[in-house]
């Protein structure tokens, strides 16, 4: 579709959906007035930025379905956040609103080349998490044949897909590496032993690094996946070229600020996310600031597609780590970490505590067990690799721990790589 | 007779800081039955080295393996050492005399002798050099 096309229907979606809100939403009614905006002052798509800004506060203060637009008859789903960062937000959906979710995600997967005759293992958690479930309906929509296995049960999985010659998975890339770890310890190797060939990997920040090592590991091909409870859920994927996430103009609007100022930024300039759903019923998200850490990419993509692209999530605005006035994010350390051989870079955990007034943080990270040494040196030589390594890509100097394989906590979910003590 | 004959396998062991890991390799080696002969902690910031030898090397690494330590095995070499002033003297001129350098040491006072466990750089000229300057080596089948 020409960039033209997608902006002309993006337009006569904002507009319908600006003025349907104004009448009909106490919510944004009282935004938009507060801001001084009408709808009739939405005269092209630019003028989007007008329009005031949605925060995940104004979800929590509406708690739980003061925002929604569609009556109780008319939903027919809910869901709710995992509540990383604070208290769970929820999610309604209307009939409508499931089909477009679904919709969204079957383009995605087909994408990255899943469709009919793939056999895809749902290992994203089933439940009020949105992953299973919007996966399952995506993956079943293109045709593949869907294993609901939800997560857990690592062995059993691992026999399932070997079972029904599983093609493809969709989880998060720690639940992944626990897979590969897992299946290591049963003798399988995932790359010799299984058919998959695709895994859609998302729900957390993950690095290029990990991706790399994921794919020359197990032959997999691995793509980034994108989505959020409040946006309905997993919506958006790579394509074949992996290098981006498309992200469908007609279901979204998306834009890339500076978090300070709130404005917009040019293409490939990294800030905030904030999307505009268009076409939701129940729960419209106007401007919704997600708080990731993207860029846009309007350029048409190699492969053909004309959608603008967001750049993998470097991090969110708030995990993101400021250590002695130094922003850190996960993402950096495991980045860092997957560069040196002796060490495993997606097994680690950070520790933040503060000493008087100075803060300190430590990076716990499993060694590989073929570089332990019965030396002493050997292993200072490590640990102080690990440090320099460290204070180069983060410009701050952290502690390091050493730790064993496998004596780190794994994830099936979320990881969860930050204890930060400083609050407490 | 074969220099192979006096390489014997210590046990090195990978240990956090933490305290209950001592207690976890002594359990796990108990439960074996496996006798330790001498033992030695070498301590970094945040980690350890457990260094032990035993009388049973195989069933005591895969147990050890088995319940989650970082284990390897290192070939170091006993020395059997007169239990009287200059006996730990004596050795160690030897070693210094043929330039084999000690990576580390630890000594224990059995019944007949004392033992000086050696971690060197050169194994094989070490075993050599002290069998012909008159030095007493343990063999390893002592620790199988």
């Amino acid at each position: 579709m020409p960039v033209e096309e997608i902006k002309k229907i993006q337009y006569k979606n904002l507009k319908t959906l600006v003025y349907r809100l104004y009448s009909f939403s106490e919510f944004y009614h009282n935004r938009m007035k507060e801001q001084n905006v009408h709808p009739d002052d939405i005269n092209s798509l630019e003028d989007i930025t007008k329009l005031p800004f949605m925060y995940k506060r104004d979800l929590r203060d509406n708690y739980p379905n003061k925002i929604f637009t569609a009556s109780t008859e008319e939903l027919v789903r809910y869901h709710v956040s995992s509540g990383t960062t604070g208290k769970p937000t929820v999610v309604g959906y209307t009939q409508k609103d499931l089909d477009l979710w679904t919709q969204s995600l079957a383009r995605s997967l087909t994408a990255c080349g899943i469709g009919r005759g793939d056999v895809m293992q749902v290992s994203y958690g089933y439940g009020l998490f949105t992953g299973g479930l919007g996966l399952h309906y995506g993956a079943e929509k293109t045709g593949a044949t869907v294993v609901p296995t939800s997560v857990g049960n690592t062995e059993r999985q691992i026999e399932l897909m070997q079972d029904l010659k599983v093609t493809a998975i969709a989880c998060t890339p720690s639940y992944l590496n626990h897979i590969i770890e897992v299946a290591e310890k049963m003798g399988i190797s995932v790359k010799n032993d299984t058919l998959l060939k695709t895994a859609v990997l998302g729900a957390e920040p993950w690095s290029e690094q990990m991706r790399e090592y994921i794919q020359k590991e197990t032959g997999i091909k691995a793509y980034n996946i994108y989505g959020t409870s409040e946006l309905s859920g997993p919506m958006f994927t790579e394509c074949s070229e992996q290098n981006g996430i498309h992200v469908w103009g007609d279901i979204a609007y998306t834009e890339v600020i500076d978090p300070e100022t709130g404005e917009q930024l040019p293409a490939g300039e990294k800030g905030e996310l904030v999307m505009t759903i268009l076409q939701k019923e129940a729960f419209p998200m106007i401007r919704y600031r997600i708080g990731d850490i993207t860029s846009m990419d309007d350029s048409v993509c190699p492969c053909g597609r004309t959608h603008p692209r967001i750049e993998r999530i470097s991090g969110r605005v708030d995990d993101m780590l400021i250590i002695r006035g130094i922003n850190v994010f996960p993402s950096q350390v495991e980045h860092a970490l997957m560069s040196i051989p002796e060490v495993s870079g997606h097994n680690f955990m950070i520790i933040v505590d503060r000493k008087g007034t100075l803060d300190n943080m430590t990076v716990q990270v499993e060694m590989k067990p073929e570089s332990f040494s019965d030396k002493i040196n050997d292993l200072m030589n490590i640990n102080r690799k690990v440090s320099h390594t460290l204070k180069n890509s983060l410009n701050v100097s952290v502690a390091v721990e050493i730790a064993a394989p496998n004596s780190l906590p794994r994830f099936e979910g979320k990881a969860k790589r930050v204890i930060d003590r400083r609050n407490v | 007779m074969d220099t192979e004959d006096y390489i014997i396998k210590q046990i090195s062991v990978f240990s956090e800081n933490k305290p209950g890991r001592l207690a976890s390799i002594a359990k796990a080696l108990e439960e074996e039955k496996i006798n330790i002969f001498a033992f030695s902690i070498a301590e970094a910031k945040g980690f350890g080295v457990v260094r032990v030898l035993v009388d049973r090397p195989e069933p005591a690494l895969k147990k050890l393996a088995d319940i989650g330590f970082m284990v390897s095995f290192t070939d170091v070499i006993a020395v059997n050492m007169k239990d009287e002033p200059g006996g730990l003297y004596e050795t160690a001129r030897i070693l210094g005399g043929a330039g084999i350098n000690i990576e580390y040491a630890y000594a224990y006072s059995g019944k007949d002798a004392a033992v000086l466990i050696l971690r060197v750089d050169q194994v094989k000229e070490a075993i050599k050099g002290i069998r012909e300057n008159g030095g007493e080596l343990l063999k390893a089948e002592m620790f199988k």
